[in-house]
């Protein structure tokens, strides 16, 4: 065979090969980082359970699951817009976006869905191995918890797409960036369950948080996983993501259309 | 020493009328800073809502543990930014410039950016402290006001250590270390409760090896005149925040031994 013919192919292998290491490194820091913090958070909590006889609305060894599958699915919260979108919207090439023949919220909410998808996977099944085998995280309740956490969790991507769609066409207004996102990512975490979980709030606060779309992310998901919500009740979780998943879809959709029409592109 | 100092404020005065030109995207990254540890915060609050104690401490005994490490550590975050960047300017080639300029690196790096935006977290950090001390019984003696000051200075200096350490890595990985980032801020998120809730090993790895609890630990059970359920004296609690300095000095040290060993990339 020539070898100059297979020369493209051994040069695009090594060069995608060489880059899918860059991003090793970086799932790796982010791997190393988040057993770090679960450890911590765990430890915490530890402290906090030892202090008290009273029954909680949560036992820790719930509690330390629900931590680490936080922390293995820290990678889906919506904490930053589209990197890609962003990087158009500053330099102005986001004007090609507007031309391309196709239903713009769509082909945005297909970006999005990679952005969060691929680099989560990438971390969260070592770490959650990882954290089953050594670091006290339980398995799903029964297989239909498993089942449910599963239908439970794919909402809850569509879920984070829709709010990162709508964190990236901020951008579209504030020439400064990401002051929206800056903004959202904390509260998102805390309401959440990232911060501690749910269940801990205060009563009174319970009723505010099971309205709100954000427990949709994590906490409704990881309740099911461990049978805190019982299989029985799965379907009020699901139809209460779906319906923010519909919410924020149409909000979305409808953000894009004005910020289309007001659009300034600034790229020279 | 002055003319650098002089120098030092003319580098922060150019990199904050930098900041001042995107006013609007200061004042929002400044208030996502402020949301960003408030989120801790709130918490804290919840957790001692439902809990009431944390084993034999109080909530206002915890906020001053979290609002002491979060003031120390604002000023370093506003300080160090240029540390996360050594990667980049070691293989971009930038680097190969600073070492031509007649001023120490470290001095130039620490001169590339003061972060303002980090005073979200000065605030946050600062008003709970505050609060805390309203419901403290704290002896205000020279003796601990002076130890309050020095625990703040010393915390900040430790956490620059870290910092400068990451950047001295760089030098043979050619890029930042996200890894070291569960030292610094996985240290800041251990350090807002007192370090005897945690685990032995836990324990002794922050005094030990990184002695990150001679900063954040030691001299707050001092001030706030507390004995330590692990069994310090008090004269080791005044003295535990020149270990913080000492670590500094010594990563100081280290850079230094990195700069000899530095290789351009050549690019």
């Amino acid at each position: 065979m020539n070898p100059s013919f297979v020369l493209p192919y051994t040069a695009v292998l090594s060069a995608r090969f060489r880059m899918l290491l860059q991003y090793r490194a970086a799932a790796l820091a982010g791997f190393v980082t988040q057993i770090g913090w679960g450890a911590i958070r765990i430890m915490a909590m530890e402290a906090f359970y030892r202090s008290t006889t009273a029954p909680q609305p949560m036992n820790l060894e719930e509690v330390v699951t629900y931590v680490w599958l936080g922390q293995a699915l820290l990678g889906l919260l919506p904490w930053n817009p589209d990197t890609e979108i962003r990087n158009m919207v500053r330099s102005g090439t986001v004007a090609y976006e507007l031309v391309r023949p196709v239903n713009l919220y769509t082909y945005w909410f297909s970006r999005s869905l990679a952005f969060r998808i691929a680099p989560t996977l990438m971390r969260s099944i070592p770490l959650a191995m990882l954290a089953l085998l050594f670091f006290g995280m339980q398995p799903p309740a029964s297989p239909e918890s498993l089942l449910v956490w599963l239908a439970a969790t794919a909402g809850a991507v569509l879920l984070t797409t829709a709010l990162t769609v709508i964190l990236s066409i901020t951008l579209m207004w504030t020439i400064s960036g990401e002051g929206v996102a800056f903004l959202a990512a904390p509260i998102i975490y805390l309401l959440a369950g990232m911060v501690i979980p749910l269940p801990l709030f205060p009563e009174w606060a319970q009723f505010i948080l099971e309205m709100l779309p954000f427990r949709g992310l994590c906490d409704a998901p990881f309740r099911l996983y461990m049978g805190h919500i019982s299989v029985a009740e799965a379907w009020a979780v699901l139809l209460h993501q779906w319906i923010w998943i519909f919410i924020l879809v149409g909000l979305g959709a409808w953000m894009l259309s004005r910020a289309k029409r007001r659009l300034v592109v600034q790229g020279g | 020493m002055m003319n650098a100092f002089a120098l030092y404020i003319n580098y922060a005065t150019l990199s904050l009328r930098g900041q001042m030109q995107y006013r609007v995207s200061f004042i929002l990254g400044t208030l996502g800073q402020l949301l960003g540890t408030g989120v801790e915060f709130v918490g804290i609050l919840a957790l001692f809502d439902r809990f009431e104690s944390l084993s034999q401490w109080s909530l206002a005994e915890v906020a001053f543990f979290y609002g002491l490490v979060n003031v120390a550590f604002a000023f370093t975050d506003s300080l160090s930014r240029g540390f996360d960047h050594v990667g980049d300017l070691v293989r971009t080639g930038e680097f190969d410039r600073m070492l031509l300029r007649p001023r120490s690196t470290v001095l130039q790096l620490i001169g590339k950016e003061f972060t303002l935006k980090r005073l979200g977290r000065f605030l946050q950090g600062g008003g709970v402290l505050i609060w805390s001390t309203l419901y403290l019984d704290i002896a205000w003696s020279p003796w601990v006001m002076a130890l309050t000051a020095v625990t703040v200075f010393c915390g900040a200096c430790f956490f620059l250590g870290l910092f400068i350490n990451i950047g001295t890595l760089s030098f043979w990985t050619t890029e930042t270390l996200e890894l070291m980032n569960v030292l610094t801020y996985g240290g800041i998120e251990a350090s807002k409760y007192p370090l005897a809730i945690y685990r032995p090993w836990f324990r002794r790895f922050f005094t030990m090896v990184i002695p990150m609890g001679c900063v954040t630990y030691f001299p707050v059970l001092a001030i706030l005149g507390r004995t330590d359920p692990l069994g310090t004296s008090l004269a080791f609690q005044y003295a535990a925040p020149l270990f913080g300095l000492l670590y500094f000095i010594l990563s100081l040290l280290i850079w230094r031994l990195g700069l000899r060993y530095y290789r351009s990339t050549g690019s």
